[in-house]
């Protein structure tokens, strides 16, 4: 016997959120296209995050600010288009090209000046970045301040895909998510990629080796900063509200919990992760309102005694599997 | 300019600066002695403050309530460092961070269980309840006078703590090698405890006094926790003289900012101009002045000797 217990539920889990809006039409509970679908821009982020935090071994505990960035392109685009008629200012095309510009400059400025710190100081230092965006955002009057801008509509796309629909939208995050699945996969297994491995694990020999491992890094910090812009975008759409929230500290963490909850430095793990953390939370405030009392110390046990995230215990499983499959084979031969 | 406003938001920035000291000078000792990043070190603040809150309803006096809810910071706090945190030292940051977030999360839900969601309020005896006429004319409410004071003297007495006294001199040995103060005999895990219940008792003191002038709410501790994180980066992680340094100075100049940039930038600007960007700008100086710092010194202000 062979195989992995481990490649089957990712192919499953891949598979099952293709056709999640096929089933919820089917069993007439729309809702769950919607909960997905925040399942996949979360995953988008968590993937972004993965690349720097996972692989580059960066805790930037301020991610959710490129989340902001996109949401408000989108928020600020249709406010002008809707208001002042610019119509190009509505288009999802170039909501995405301006959230990616602008969230390159961002994690160009933040990164710059990050990186030139390390350990503790790199984490305070990304969260303090981040809540100063959020003031600027909250501060904003003429973008909604702190009560946000509700979306006239959602953005454009020239006719191509009408996301007005629901399930248009789910897989436009769907195709999204498999691209920055793509883009992740080929950045890590590249050069530039083994680099930033490589300077996670040991920075001083990389180094010495000759690697300028500043430069290598902020170039991955703003890789992984206009990932999260575009999911940004999306989840503005998602919503059909902007506001300052999205790029509050606490919703960084949660950035960062379903990256770990799912496996750190694995591809796949932050998927799992994210999708895992907004069951849980649909789940354990079902149960109770307080369902933050239930999290809180689950939060802390995982950190505790679950290292490798929920794919480091399918890992497990696939050993154990192999053991388990090597035994019989044994046995019958 | 308006010179007694001027003044007034300078005493005001320095209270809000001896609050941030408070919470700051226990965040960098946990974090200079046990190499631990708390990010529940604002929840130990909102706890000083229910407890403040149900301690005075109880005893009907703030001042008694006051004198409980310290100690009963300190307990909690070192409640919290033997079941949850002790495992989390040997643990990268990450870890730390995360752990300490879940706690979070956790407290603030206790607190609404047990508290209910709608803020309290602390209400002060006549005697601090009112103003008190200062130099050049100037009406200063007393309590918050009282908080420079109660600030100033803790200060004090913490610097003696740590310079003149055996448990100082552990904590300095402590921050500086921490394995050799446990090679020499030290029981460090009561160390770590002690400290902890320390800055513990700081925080929820910080928590009590802030109750009055602010509500006490759930997540309080967690705006200010982050001023506070960026007061002790600019310090330097570790050092208890840079956290009082940095703590004034980051409370002066948000406070000042906040009163006086629009009128700074109106000389420059248009009104108009003035009036929108200013709520933004001033709430972004502190994290300016961080990064400006961290740009010409990446250890912050007065980075601890051996760190």
């Amino acid at each position: 016997m062979k195989g992995s217990p481990r490649i089957l539920f990712i192919v499953i889990l891949m598979l099952g959120l293709a056709v999640v809006p096929l089933l919820a039409d089917y069993f007439d509970e729309p809702f769950y296209t919607v909960m997905f679908s925040r399942m996949l821009i979360l995953s988008i982020g968590a993937v972004s995050l993965n690349l720097i935090l996972g692989f580059g071994g960066m805790v930037s505990f301020g991610h959710a600010v490129y989340l902001g960035i996109g949401s408000y392109m989108v928020g600020i685009g249709t406010l002008h288009a809707v208001e002042d008629g610019i119509d190009w200012m509505a288009n999802g095309f170039i909501q995405i090209a301006l959230a990616i510009v602008f969230s390159a400059i961002t994690g160009l400025v933040i990164g710059a000046i990050s990186l030139r710190t390390r350990g503790v100081y790199f984490i305070m230092i990304t969260l303090a970045f981040s809540q100063m965006l959020y003031f600027v955002a909250v501060g904003n009057e003429k973008y909604g301040g702190d009560d946000g801008l509700s979306l006239y509509m959602r953005s454009d796309f020239n006719g191509l895909i009408n996301i007005a629909n629901d399930n248009s939208l789910y897989y436009l995050n769907f195709v999204i998510l498999l691209f920055s699945l793509y883009i992740s996969h080929r950045i890590i297994n590249s050069r530039f990629g083994m680099m930033i491995r490589g300077a996670k694990s040991n920075e001083q020999r990389m180094r010495a080796i000759g690697f300028p491992v500043f430069r290598y890094q902020l170039v991955a910090f703003v890789i992984a900063g206009t990932l999260c812009g575009i999911a940004g975008v999306l989840s503005a759409n998602q919503t059909e509200f902007v506001n300052p929230s999205v790029m509050h500290w606490t919703h960084s963490g949660d950035l960062i919990i379903m990256t770990v909850l799912g496996g750190l430095g694995t591809l796949f793990g932050p998927v799992i992760g994210a999708v895992a953390f907004l069951f849980l939370e649909e789940f354990l405030s079902e149960i109770t309102e307080y369902w933050q009392l239930i999290f809180g110390p689950m939060l802390v046990l995982v950190v505790i005694f679950a290292r490798g995230g929920i794919d480091g215990m399918l890992v497990g499983l696939d050993k154990w599997w192999h053991k388990l499959s090597s035994h019989s084979e044994k046995e019958t031969g | 300019m308006n010179w007694i406003l001027l003044l007034e938001q300078t005493l005001n920035g320095f209270q809000f600066g001896i609050l941030l000291f408070l919470l700051a000078a226990g965040l960098t000792l946990i974090f200079g002695i046990m190499d631990l990043i708390n990010l529940a070190h604002g929840s130990l603040y909102m706890m000083g403050a229910y407890f403040a809150a149900t301690f005075t309803s109880w005893t009907d006096s703030f001042l008694l309530g006051a004198l409980l809810a310290v100690p009963a910071s300190m307990i909690f706090g070192m409640l919290v460092e033997m079941i949850a945190l002790r495992t989390l030292y040997t643990r990268n940051h990450l870890d730390q961070v995360l752990a300490t977030f879940g706690l979070i999360l956790f407290f603030n839900e206790f607190v609404r269980l047990i508290w209910g969601p709608i803020g309290l309020d602390i209400p002060l005896p006549e005697v601090l309840n009112g103003s008190v006429d200062l130099f050049f004319g100037i009406r200063y409410p007393a309590f918050r006078l009282v908080i420079i004071a109660v600030g100033i003297l803790v200060a004090f007495l913490l610097y003696l703590l740590v310079s003149r006294t055996k448990l100082g001199m552990l904590i300095r040995a402590g921050a500086s090698n921490r394995q050799m103060v446990s090679a020499l005999g030290v029981n460090i895990n009561f160390l770590y405890t002690l400290v902890f219940g320390l800055g513990a008792a700081l925080a929820g003191l910080a928590g009590l006094m802030a109750g009055p002038i602010m509500t006490v709410e759930i997540g309080m501790g967690e705006g200010i926790l982050i001023i506070t994180l960026v007061v002790i980066v600019i310090g330097g992680v570790g050092s208890i003289k840079g956290a009082f340094v940095a703590a004034l100075l980051v409370g002066l100049i948000d406070t000042v900012g906040r009163s006086f940039l629009p009128d700074i930038l109106g000389l420059f600007f248009s009104n108009d101009v003035a009036d929108t960007a200013a709520p933004a700008i001033s709430s972004m100086l502190i994290y300016l002045l961080m990064a400006l710092i961290l740009a010409i010194r990446p250890q912050g202000l007065f980075p601890p000797k051996g760190a």
